[in-house]
């Protein structure tokens, strides 16, 4: 009876965030690969996906959008190009919000809310605004730019810019999501014993050894959970490229948003959104599998 | 216990140290050595300053004043990783991203020992502590006692000089406990290496040790074997520490070679044992120490010369299984508990509360403290 019970409690707790995912993503997603498997309307949206014809009941489908995928590699280059961009923020993110995690981590207790708060504190302000400051950090006339060109043209070289480059995207996606892994790293490195360090340093191992062979693989799932929710956003995201890349910081995002919005293209931006779900689910279920909470020894009980 | 060899220099010397927190004193001008070999107990409550020794021996902390010598060596200017003394936590502190055998193979990684070599130690050190199929598993799959095991073996592997262990067994059950001190003992026998132990536990201290340092308030209360600690308590607060204790207060009347006689408040006059270790004059006042067990209980008692006896009546009993322990109102009040054991064949019959009995002890079963 209990069993059953529970089992009811289970089925009935897990129906709201299934139904969601349901509704809100597996259905979406077919719909959309549906259809990548048609043409466009003459002016945006989808044709019909059937035709009759002296009663002849005829399927209008085709592959043309997917073999477009494969047609130029300017797409999988993007593609490629937008992973190279959400790895290198994923890392900068990963060396910069570590040692102050790690620094919020061992802080004394009263202090640390107030340390989180300002951690947050940017998400305040709204996101569209923050980037339009840095904008004008990186505006040709701003002062940063002008600041280095200063320098530069002291040492006799080409004035630089930083406006409109993959750099200036880079940092503004490390600077949106650098929160989104500080706060993931800081709550496993709260977690953790200092006894197992007392332990480590009592058998002999330097500070650095403490840090390398007991601090960081324990902070381990901490990473990952922080890389997931770093790289998954950094992947898609086309307001920022779109503000600061130019033409030479294009991600795919703003090719998929371009088929939707510009050239209402809706197959092939179908094409393109499933491809890059397909890729993020994939990462998704590695990092879960890395990040399951005592690593791998959890897998063995 | 068996009575520690003496060593001709202490492994571990502490020469006055002292250690304060703020206005607290946490040890006061504390010295005391340790010899090779030796299973060394700090014992007191909690507070009384063991673990801040303990952790001044290991190096987690710095002393204020005095010195620690290891070999005749100073230990001050060494951090912790580099003493050869290993501890081992209440906590266990193992590495639970670590096999056992990675657990164990930690501190010989921090030298440079080869690999194979590893390999070999934490085999042999596993078959000591009677584990050698856990190599693989992870500390999470161990049940408390494995833990320990597992803990011991990675603070012995590579043969520290001191061995020091905090509370290691409080956080098993009684019965595992008793078993985990047989093993502690044989184990510290068959490798060698100097233990210092840390406990709260005065049983689990008296069982294991060859000597102990009762600590009260951060001060060394006494230093003693085990028996000579339980049997002639330098003071009261190691008697009444120790085990069970009637402690009566006195005042000496008159002092013989060997004996005094004292007048205990609401019992009158009697005889006692001198303390060769104290000279008491007439009108000094005392306590005498007077285990439970020493005391005989019987409805009516015969008595030898050597006895003194009083009669009261059952106030309060504990029936323990093996023993009952009985607290008996004498005249004005007095209480005095004492115990016997249930040795009788089948089952023992009990006095009741209220019952009338009489107790008598042999005037050598008390012991005087100041």
């Amino acid at each position: 009876m209990a069993n059953r019970a529970e089992r009811l409690s289970r089925i009935l707790l897990s129906l709201p965030p299934g139904l969601y995912l349901l509704l809100l993503f597996a259905v979406p997603s077919l719909m959309m690969l549906f259809a990548s498997f048609r043409f466009s309307g003459e002016y945006g949206g989808l044709a019909p996906w059937y035709y009759i014809e002296d009663g002849q009941f005829t399927l209008d489908l085709t592959l043309e959008n997917w073999q477009r995928l494969f047609e130029s590699d300017i797409y999988l280059g993007l593609l490629l190009k937008s992973l190279a961009y959400a790895l290198a923020t994923t890392l900068i993110c990963v060396i910069m919000a570590y040692p102050l995690a790690l620094m919020i981590a061992r802080s004394k207790k009263r202090h640390r809310d107030l340390l989180l708060l300002l951690v947050i504190l940017p998400f305040w302000s709204n996101f569209l605004v923050r980037i339009y400051a840095w904008m004008i950090i990186f505006s040709p006339q701003g002062v940063l730019t002008a600041a280095l060109n200063v320098v530069t043209s002291s040492l006799g070289l080409e004035p630089i810019t930083l406006m409109f480059s993959g750099t200036a995207v880079i940092t503004c996606l490390v600077y949106v999501h650098l929160p989104f892994m500080i706060l993931p790293l800081y709550a496993n490195l709260e977690k953790h014993d200092h006894r197992l360090l007392d332990a480590a340093q009592d058998l002999g191992a330097n500070r650095f050894q403490c840090f390398w062979l007991i601090t960081w693989p324990l902070s381990l799932p901490g990473i990952y959970a922080g890389a997931v929710l770093v790289f998954i956003p950094s992947l898609g995201i086309f307001a920022i490229p779109d503000l600061l890349g130019g033409t030479n910081g294009i991600m795919i995002g703003n090719v998929i948003k371009q088929q939707f919005v510009e050239s209402r293209d809706w197959p092939f931006g179908s094409v393109l959104s499933l491809v890059l779900t397909a890729i993020t689910l994939v990462l998704v279920l590695l990092a879960a599998k890395l990040g399951s909470p005592a690593g791998e020894n959890n897998g063995k009980k | 216990m068996q009575t520690a060899t003496e060593a001709p220099q202490a492994v571990l010397e502490i020469i006055d140290v002292s250690r304060r927190f703020g206005d607290f004193v946490a040890l006061d001008k504390v010295s005391l050595n340790i010899q090779a070999g030796e299973f060394f107990t700090l014992l007191g409550p909690s507070g009384c300053g063991k673990t801040t020794l303990l952790r001044l021996i290991a190096g987690f902390d710095q002393v204020d004043e005095g010195e620690i010598l290891l070999d005749g060596k100073p230990l001050t200017a060494l951090n912790p990783e580099q003493r050869p003394i290993h501890t081992v936590f209440q906590s266990y502190a193992l590495f639970p991203h670590m096999t056992v055998a990675e657990n164990i193979a930690f501190p010989l990684r921090m030298t440079k020992i080869a690999k194979p070599v590893i390999d070999l130690m934490v085999r042999e050190i596993l078959e000591d502590v009677r584990l050698p199929d856990k190599a693989k598993h992870y500390p999470d799959e161990l049940s408390g006692g494995q833990k320990q095991r597992i803990a011991i073996a990675r603070a012995l592997v590579n043969r520290p000089r001191l061995l020091l262990l905090d509370e290691p067994l409080s956080a098993l059950d009684a019965k595992l406990r008793e078993q985990m001190q047989i093993e502690l003992i044989n184990l510290q026998k068959e490798i060698g290496i100097t233990f210092v132990y840390v406990t709260h536990d005065q049983g689990e201290a008296l069982a294991l040790s060859h000597r102990i340092a009762v600590m009260n308030k951060g001060e060394i209360s006494q230093i003693d074997e085990p028996s000579v600690l339980y049997s002639c308590p330098d003071n009261r607060f190691v008697a009444d520490f120790i085990g069970q204790c009637n402690l009566l207060d006195a005042t000496v009347v008159s002092v013989a070679e060997k004996q005094l006689r004292i007048a205990i408040a609401g019992l009158g006059e009697l005889d006692v044992c001198a303390n060769p270790e104290i000279d008491f004059a007439v009108g000094d006042t005392c306590a005498l120490t007077l285990r439970p067990e020493k005391i005989r209980l019987a409805a009516q008692l015969d008595i030898t010369d050597d006895e003194v006896l009083f009669s009261g009546k059952v106030h309060d009993m504990l029936y323990l299984g093996d023993v009952t322990v009985y607290i008996i109102e004498l005249a004005n009040g007095v209480l005095i508990e004492a115990m016997l054991a249930n040795d009788a064949p089948g089952r023992t019959r009990l006095f009741d509360t209220g019952d009338a009995v009489q107790i008598a002890w042999h005037t050598d079963a008390g012991h005087l403290v100041a």
